[in-house]
């Protein structure tokens, strides 16, 4: 009974973190770039539907579709306009860029909202009780649009030639031009599809914890980045595999031992499964060609 | 050619600007206060409202004419710097104002845990400090020799007090016999005041069943939630910020948790009541000051605060206005604009009526002794409950 009310919980923390998670995942997968600047992506969708609910009084569905619409935009802009230039740069380079981004969002809402800000409740608050356990209308929501979503990427990523193109550039960069896809269209798609999953999170995320603020981004970004590692950076099951394992870690550690040892737990465990598969567990060593 | 004459160009600003800032204004005799206020970061509220009661406490003297000390007149230069709600930035800030900004003493921080550190920077620069908020035991204690700090005070009770207060009317007016604790483990206030009242209710006889904790920044706390609820505590502890108890309360009573919930001090701001809506109706929290009991003298200084701000004066504003008033009554008592005077005028201060309470100083030590309120949260707003003395 209480093992199953904490499993719920795990689905729940570990969605939003899956989602996250393919975010940095694609994007890695694809150009090699670990886009530090996804979790505050992750926050701008955030506010963004605060924004529309708050101010323009929106429902639900309307909220999420214009949060989704335009966090991808914003999430391909910077694609070309920071992350382009840099393609042939020094990795480093990238990833301090990445990080700038990062900073540059977070002082950005900063300038706005340097307030935390309740979130307006969009959804029903509905909650059943079955034989002992809760289980709200929203949980029930982020669970299944979560794996509804993780759904169809797998499939876009599987079925179809934008995916097969993901797929190919991810292999070989240099000779997918060759075949007559156009690398840059299909690397601006793939970043679309990463941050509207992220902004996905970012409504979900904030209409389960209603309060937002500028850097709630930071901690829940670097959480999920582990969760991408853990499970194989590049890999899309991976991603979402190490966002439940991560919330699983989380929850159940706090549910039966003294909720202090949480992170100490969580991350020695990780460590301990990056030693025995240091590409992360569902990961393939990535040969450098040179 | 062109090269040449950009550089010399650049080179004479540069020389000007150093030139300029080196030289002191002529005129006026000032006395430069430092404020280190959370004016970014998680708890921006409570930076506003030290901001804004040290801008009214300054002005107000301004306008007078200037602080008299030793038959001269000073006008009140503030320094105002935001510590960003960082602990690293807070200590690095109180260096600034210490070294480049040449303050007398600084107010600030607010937030336990950026005030200890700090603190470390005041007590090591032999400059005085006085935190109008933090109530931590440590930020007054050094952690090496176990003494007092000599050079560190604050205008508020510690938690030493708080701690038995809150465990105390749990058990006498809420008749709570099993209770339970969530608490920011990451966090010295927190942290601290968790322990006392624990501590404290367990030698009132009574059962702490849960000793939850959570780490500064995290949202959900679904499964500590959860843990506590097997428990069925008939009161809850919650001595966290106002930024995080609006979502602990909102997933308890998602989980279909119906216990009364209790705060302290952190509990303070109306940011409190912004997020948290009909949720934390009932329920109550212990802290420094009560507008609705105001004496006459908090009055004057509540209805000025409506009048330049359009808001109640919380405990952080009213503390702070308290702080500046130590701090202008030492500088009068010192008579001379010096960081070792003015600290051992206040030092010698037996005792200050400000406008929350009563200030008893103890020989040697920083902490006044004043008494708490409790309050309850009534139709969305603070309402007075019970007082708590010493």
């Amino acid at each position: 009974m209480y093992v199953i009310q904490q499993l719920i919980n795990v689905l729940q923390l570990g969605s939003v973190y899956a989602l996250i998670a393919l975010g940095y995942t694609m994007v890695y997968g694809i150009i090699r770039l670990i886009n530090f600047a996804h979790g505050d992506l992750f926050m701008v969708g955030a506010f963004i539907s605060f924004v529309v609910a708050a101010y323009l009084k929106l429902p639900f569905i309307p909220t999420l579709l214009i949060s989704i619409v335009a966090v991808a935009m914003l999430g391909v802009s910077i694609e070309r306009l920071a992350y382009k230039p840099l393609r042939q740069a020094p990795r480093v380079s990238a990833v301090i860029t990445a990080l700038g981004v990062g900073l540059f969002l977070e002082n950005l809402i900063l300038l706005f909202y340097p307030y935390p800000r309740p979130v307006p409740t969009l959804l029903p608050k509905i909650v059943w009780n079955l034989g002992g356990i809760s289980i709200s209308f929203l949980q029930v929501l982020i669970i299944g649009l979560s794996l509804f979503l993780m759904l169809i990427l797998d499939l876009i990523v599987r079925r179809t030639m934008v995916g097969m193109a993901m797929r190919a550039i991810s292999w070989n960069k240099t000779i997918v031009p060759l075949m007559g896809v156009s690398v840059d269209k299909i690397i601006s798609i793939t970043f679309a599809l990463g941050t509207g999953l992220g902004a996905v999170a970012g409504v979900m995320y904030s209409q389960a914890f209603p309060v937002i603020d500028p850097y709630m981004g930071i901690l829940i970004g670097w959480q999920a980045f582990i969760c991408a590692v853990v499970g194989g950076i590049g890999n899309i099951r991976g991603a979402m595999l190490g966002g439940y394992i991560l919330a699983a870690v989380q929850i159940m550690v706090v549910a039966f031992l003294p909720s202090t040892y949480r992170d100490f737990v969580a991350f020695t465990l990780l460590l301990v499964i990056l030693t025995f598969r240091p590409y992360g567990i569902l990961g393939k060593p990535q040969a450098e060609k040179v | 050619m062109k090269k040449t004459l950009v550089i010399s160009l650049v080179a004479m600003l540069t020389i000007m600007s150093m030139v300029l800032v080196g030289c002191k204004a002529a005129g006026a005799l000032t006395i430069p206060i430092g404020v280190n206020a959370e004016l970014t970061g998680d708890i921006p509220a409570v930076g506003a409202s030290c901001q804004n009661a040290a801008l009214m406490a300054a002005k107000e003297v301004n306008d007078a004419g200037g602080l008299d000390i030793g038959g001269k007149k000073y006008t009140i230069k503030l320094f105002i710097e935001d510590n960003g709600g960082k602990a690293d930035q807070s200590a690095s800030v109180t260096q600034k104002l210490i070294s480049q900004d040449n303050v007398v003493a600084v107010i600030g921080p607010n937030a336990s845990r950026y005030a200890i550190p700090a603190s470390e920077i005041a007590e090591s620069s032999k400059v005085m400090m006085i935190s109008p908020w933090s109530t931590n035991p440590k930020l007054t204690i050094d952690s090496k020799t176990g003494q007092s700090k000599e050079y560190v005070f604050r205008a508020c009770f510690t938690d030493s007090f708080q701690g038995q207060v809150v465990a105390k009317f749990a058990m006498d007016k809420l008749g709570a016999k099993k209770v339970a604790v969530l608490y920011d483990v990451a966090s010295d206030y927190n942290k601290g005041i968790a322990e006392v009242f624990k501590a404290t209710f367990e030698s009132l006889g009574g059962q702490v069943v849960a000793f939850e904790t959570y780490t500064t920044g995290d949202k959900d706390f679904s499964g500590q939630l959860t843990k506590i609820k097997q428990f069925s505590p008939d009161v809850i502890f919650l001595p966290n910020y106002y930024n995080e108890v609006p979502l602990q309360i909102q997933q308890a009573h998602r989980l279909g948790i119906t216990a009364t919930f209790l705060g302290s001090d952190s509990w303070g701001s109306e940011e409190l009541i912004k997020l948290a809506g009909k949720e934390v109706e009932g329920d109550y929290f212990s802290t420094h000051y009560a507008p609705d009991i105001a004496t006459p003298a908090a009055k004057t200084f509540i209805n000025a605060y409506k009048t330049a701000y359009g808001s109640v004066p919380d405990d952080v504003a009213a503390l702070t206005y308290d702080s500046f008033g130590l701090l202008f009554g030492a500088l009068k008592a010192a008579g001379k604009v010096d960081r070792q005077a003015v600290r051992d005028a206040l030092a010698s201060i037996p005792h200050y009526e400000g406008v929350t309470g009563t200030l008893q100083f103890k020989e040697g030590s920083g902490d006044p002794i004043k008494s708490a309120v409790i309050l309850q949260i009534k139709d969305g707003k603070f309402a007075y409950y019970a007082t708590a003395n010493p």
